[in-house]
């Protein structure tokens, strides 16, 4: 058999000519050249990014959806533009299906408030996982108090792997609601979302996938994965801050009530009664984050023009790499081994706190991220106060890994 | 801006092996601080004997800027009288975020060492903390209800 015609064909990808796309990339940190590798808290933006964000600046501000003059028909052509590319970027069935929020964050607290607030009674049931993000924990608990409903945490292993059987077996008959990560931001486990939404739906339990992480690494299909919610960032896909997405199944979001009220999200306001704008307004009250928008559409069809299918290889690339360079640090050990990982590593290096790490790194023009990353109950299951975190995409290079094992050793032997 | 100037060998040394290292029995005031950013935990027990700490100890999880800076303040403060050491405390205050303040306070001898930080902004919190926990516990007369100290 000839299996090279069976293997899809990637073709070698092009970092170099990529990272010319990203201007920041060529600065300078303590006169050392930048290796950004902090990807996972917010990645850098293509020139295609800050140039369509410029013009609209330049050419073509104005509100949008209230104006017949020219510039404010530009101005909406361009935002509403942006929404019918991610509705194509994430395969949604309808662009009433994308609503622009401000980011993951306000996503699930909407999806808190509109749609669980007013379903749940007391004692019903959120499941989430033990590996969630702060974001997808906090949210779930303000509405648990408001509802007294009550959240189940789903187990991990030492590995930092969600188990699909172990999170079927807390869905019960008072489960609601399943709100989980698509990749975990402190660990890169990569969890089995294709299988717990079939679960979750053939039980009649809504869904919300956590996509922050993923969104960057991986394809994502709203119509092949049965997911009733799904929320990302624009800047973790070299979107600019601000921007966010919620996708939301529009069976689902014509039943959910507005969450905030003001102008946009109304067909007519009197003082007895005010009726509401067809979605996706319904959701978007007030003057929004146009530029914003603007930028994530220009991201996503930036990435239309790489080979997307080489950068994610690419990105896999990176992981090994990483994953063989620290482990053969001594004392350094990895959190966070899951089978299947975006390209992500955390990790504890003995006698050497992640802050002390994150600030001699830095110095040798290294930028990664220390802490809790924000998942304190992952910290916690680990028994560690923070850990270092390298996260990587398409525009990073074995050469960077290398820099950031030297400089590990490097910090190493200062403590000794 | 040098590493070298941050982690110098005092530090590295406290870091390494810090001294007073755990919990004053029957203490006079016990004072959490708390780091939210970075996650560091400091737990200050000292006991007074009429104006003087006759004793002081810390325990917790930080980076080694902060338990150098909590390992360097014990010493610095075990032995002296409650006004004494608040006069260290605005001194320490003043070297980690004046720019313009004498990094080599003979006043404070060997904590001079931790004048580096304040090249480093990222950083002044981790070397603040316990400090911050000492005024506090100096404010407090008794070991039941005060508030936790934080540096956020
Ligand atoms: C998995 C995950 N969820 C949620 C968030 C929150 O995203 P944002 O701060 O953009 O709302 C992040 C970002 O750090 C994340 O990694």
């Amino acid at each position: 058999m000839n299996s090279a015609a069976t293997q899809p064909l990637v073709l070698p990808f092009d970092v170099m000519r990529v990272r010319q796309d990203f201007p920041i990339l060529a600065r300078e940190v303590h006169r050392q050249p930048l290796a950004y590798l902090d990807n996972g808290a917010s990645a850098q933006r293509p020139l295609a990014v800050i140039a369509a964000v410029d013009d609209y600046e330049r050419h073509h501000h104005a509100n949008i959806h209230r104006g017949v003059h020219t510039l404010s028909q530009e101005a909406t052509a361009l935002y509403e533009g942006a929404r019918d590319r991610v509705m194509r970027h994430i395969n949604a069935r309808s662009r009433n299906e994308v609503l622009f929020v401000r980011g993951t964050t306000e996503a699930i607290n909407l999806v808190a408030q509109s749609y669980a607030r007013p379903l749940l009674k007391a004692g019903d049931e959120i499941l989430i996982t033990h590996l969630e993000h702060h974001a997808n924990i906090v949210p779930w608990q303000m509405v648990c108090e408001q509802t007294g409903a009550k959240l189940v945490v789903a187990p991990m292993d030492v590995h930092g792997e969600v188990h699909a059987e172990a999170v079927e077996a807390l869905m019960g008959p008072r489960t609601r609601l399943l709100a989980c990560a698509h990749v975990s931001n402190a660990l890169g486990t990569v969890l089995p979302v294709r299988r717990l939404l079939a679960s979750a739906r053939a039980r009649g339990i809504v869904s919300l996938v956590d996509g922050a992480q993923a969104i960057p690494h991986m394809d994502v299909d709203m119509q092949s994965l049965a997911c009733d919610f799904y929320v990302f960032s624009g800047h973790k896909v070299y979107a600019p801050t601000g921007i966010g997405v919620l996708y939301g199944r529009e069976a689902l979001l014509e039943r959910m009530p507005p969450w905030q009220g003001g102008g946009d999200m109304i067909l007519t306001v009197s003082f007895e009664r005010t009726t509401y704008n067809a979605l996706p307004y319904k959701f978007e009250a007030g003057t929004p984050n146009i530029s914003g928008a603007i930028g994530l559409g220009a991201a996503l069809a930036y990435l239309g023009t790489i080979d997307l299918a080489a950068a994610h290889a690419h990105e896999h690339a990176l992981l090994l790499h990483a994953t063989k360079v620290l482990s053969q640090i001594e004392g350094l050990r990895i959190v966070g081994t899951a089978r299947e990982k975006a390209s992500l590593v955390s990790f504890a290096v003995d006698a050497v706190h992640a802050h002390d790490l994150g600030t001699i790194l830095d110095q040798d023009g290294i930028a990664i991220r220390t802490g809790h990353h924000c998942a304190m109950p992952v910290m916690d299951f680990f028994k560690l106060p923070a850990t270092a975190r390298a996260s990587f995409v398409f525009y990073n290079t074995y050469e960077e890994i290398d820099r950031l094992g030297a400089s590990v050793r490097r910090a190493r032997a200062m403590f000794r | 801006m040098q590493l070298a100037d941050l982690y110098r060998d005092v530090i590295l040394d406290h870091n390494r092996v810090p001294r007073n290292f755990g919990a004053v029995e029957a203490p006079s005031a016990r004072v959490e601080g708390f780091n939210p950013l970075c996650g560091d935990h400091l737990v200050l027990t000292l006991k007074l004997e009429g104006e003087r700490i006759a004793d002081i100890r810390f325990e917790g999880q930080g980076c080694a800027i902060s338990t150098a800076s909590a390992s360097l303040m014990t010493e610095a403060v075990k032995g002296k009288s409650r006004a004494e050491a608040t006069d260290i405390f605005e001194r320490m205050h003043k070297l980690l975020t004046d720019d313009t303040a004498d990094a080599d306070d003979a006043a404070l001898g060997k904590l001079a060492a931790l004048s580096g930080v304040r090249e480093f902004p990222a950083r002044v919190k981790c070397a603040s903390l316990c400090w911050h926990t000492l005024a506090s516990a100096l404010a407090v007369k008794d070991v039941q209800g005060h508030p936790a100290v934080t540096t956020e």
